[in-house]
């Protein structure tokens, strides 16, 4: 174990490894954030999608699901990057225009998003399908919509239902965006990997590695905690406190 | 029998010091064999042709038939004729931490021999000598290295040509963007893709590439050198008894003339499985290293 190794600088940069290490985390927090939006996003409506009356749109939304949960995500990586810019002309010409970063930042934030999004959308059909048949039918009987139901009735409740495997999506978002570094975006793993490979220091860098994944995994899950408190309805979920 | 103790003592012990080198204790790399009944040889799935898959996804190659020699040996000092050979692909990246764990006991493959690896490992003697350099397409009008200033470089991650480029760009005082394949197929697809100008590797390994892919002609090696380094097979280090079995094999068949062999059947030959031809005569830098079989590693 030798800790000055943190201090020392990169070989040609003028930077030391711990900032080396710190603009990688950069990378992985701004990948989590913005795939956690189309996650969300995306995950909410193919979710709502499913549990709605017209047979067709449900089919269009379990195949979305079938499609990006059964696919490896490290697969799921080398297709966006390798596989679409050479089958989608448009694409193939905006990656020989844009910065190769860039293209790798906003490829593992549409991969991510998405993989993710086929997750959440599960858990949004499932907490939808938790409630009773009663709620929906409560609903249409005082006159609201059908979109009104959705937004009044059913996912105020829904949601609440499933903030904790929620949290583990989030969770599970912030350590994906490891698997980035296979299509080479500079993220904390293919940062700790390189100081590994460069100073052969492994101990250290993956400990620093495993450390920070920890740290930012269990923010996530406490800030998950305290959402959870806040909207939680006294007496609505059954041990709620 | 009091008497006679002391000369049956002496007796064993000079019997154990002349004993031969077969009988010596065994230790590190060649005790972990004689346990476990296992040799686990380290390869490349794309290191053309020093050690790769070939199409029934075995591993061949310049380096897999150099190593095969070691095999022997091991076989012959251990006396164990029916040693189980394990194969297990490695990586640029995880080649030396699963070598010090001993997932692999050797590795066969492209692996620069340096002096900052030597504190993580030893090296056999130097098989190869290769010049770090770049693959260009013919038509991008990239005649020297200076002009991939401002233009995207692709490069393996874990290789000795990640730092090189660096400090090639800041003695120029050139701007290039580095983007990372994670094996060499890969940093090969980002130049075929247009996705990168160059592709920054070892001279022989580029070559094998380009004689892989789908036009040969398309592409070409610039001549510059951004350094000179020699390839050798890693084995766990302070293992001195391994160190002088492998020393002895590799350093015989470049004495016997055995080398030029393999070399010819390697380099100046079509290779499987595509019956490809590196067409990449001995440079004097490997005819020097056969004749005067070393391990000095590159700074």
């Amino acid at each position: 174990m030798k800790l000055s190794i943190f201090l020392e600088q990169l070989p040609d940069e003028g930077i030391a490894w711990w900032q080396n290490l710190a603009s990688g985390l950069g990378w992985t927090l701004g990948t989590a954030f913005f795939a956690w939006i189309i996650a969300f996003t995306l995950g909410s409506i193919v979710g709502v999608v499913r549990t709605t009356d017209k047979r067709w749109l449900v089919r269009i939304g379990d195949a979305y699901v079938e499609l990006f949960r059964n696919i490896p995500l490290i697969v799921q990586f080398f297709v966006w990057y390798f596989v679409v810019p050479n089958v989608v002309p448009a694409v193939k010409a905006w990656v020989i225009a844009a910065d190769p970063t860039e293209f790798q930042f906003v490829t593992s934030i549409v991969c991510l998003g998405l993989f993710t999004s086929a997750r959440i959308a599960e858990q949004v059909r499932s907490g939808i399908q938790s409630l009773s048949t009663g709620q929906r039918n409560a609903g249409y009987a005082i006159g609201l919509t059908q979109v009104q139901t959705y937004r009044y009735v059913l996912l105020p409740m829904a949601y609440r239902i499933i903030i904790p495997p929620m949290t583990s999506e989030v969770m599970n978002l912030i350590k994906n965006t490891s698997v980035a570094f296979s299509i080479g975006l500079v993220e904390l793993f293919f940062r700790t990997r390189e100081m590994a490979e460069m100073t052969f220091r492994y101990f250290e860098a993956f400990t620093a590695a495993t450390l920070i994944y920890m740290v930012i995994a269990m923010s996530a899950n406490r800030i998950m905690a305290i959402i959870e408190r806040r909207v939680a309805v006294p007496g609505y979920i059954t041990g709620g406190k | 029998m009091k008497r006679t103790a002391p000369i049956t003592l002496a007796l064993l012990l000079s019997a154990a010091l002349i004993a031969p080198a077969g009988a010596q204790e065994l230790s590190g790399t060649l005790k972990k064999v004689k346990e476990t009944g296992t040799f686990t040889v380290g390869y490349r799935e794309s290191s053309i042709p020093f050690s790769y898959l070939d199409d029934k996804q075995q591993p061949i190659g310049y380096a897999m038939d150099l190593c095969m020699k070691i095999v022997d040996a091991v076989k012959a000092e251990l006396k164990l004729p029916n040693l189980k050979v394990s194969l297990q692909p490695v990586t640029s990246s995880n080649r030396i931490p699963l070598l010090q764990n001993g997932t692999i006991d050797m590795e066969c493959g492209s692996t620069t021999n340096s002096v900052k690896r030597q504190e993580q490992v030893w090296f056999g003697p130097t098989y190869f000598v290769i010049n770090v350099t770049a693959a260009v397409k013919k038509n991008a009008g990239i005649n020297a290295l200076a002009d991939l200033n401002g233009k995207t470089i692709s490069t393996t991650s874990g290789t000795t040509s990640v730092p090189l480029i660096k400090s090639y760009e800041k003695t120029k005082s050139i701007n290039v963007k580095e983007i990372y394949g994670k094996d060499h197929a890969e940093s090969f697809l980002l130049l075929a893709d247009d996705r990168a100008a160059a592709f920054i590797m070892d001279d022989i390994l580029l070559a094998g590439q380009i004689a892989n892919s789908k036009s040969p002609a398309d592409y070409k090696i610039l001549p510059e050198s951004l350094r000179q380094e020699p390839y050798s097979m890693m084995i766990r280090k302070d293992d001195a008894q391994f160190k002088a079995l492998v020393d002895k094999t590799v350093g015989g068949v470049m004495k016997s003339g055995e080398i030029d062999k393999l070399y010819a059947k390697w380099f100046m030959n079509p290779v499987p499985p595509k019956g490809l031809n590196m067409n990449f005569p001995m440079t004097p830098a490997i005819r020097d290293a056969f004749k005067n079989p070393n391990d000095k590693g590159v700074q």
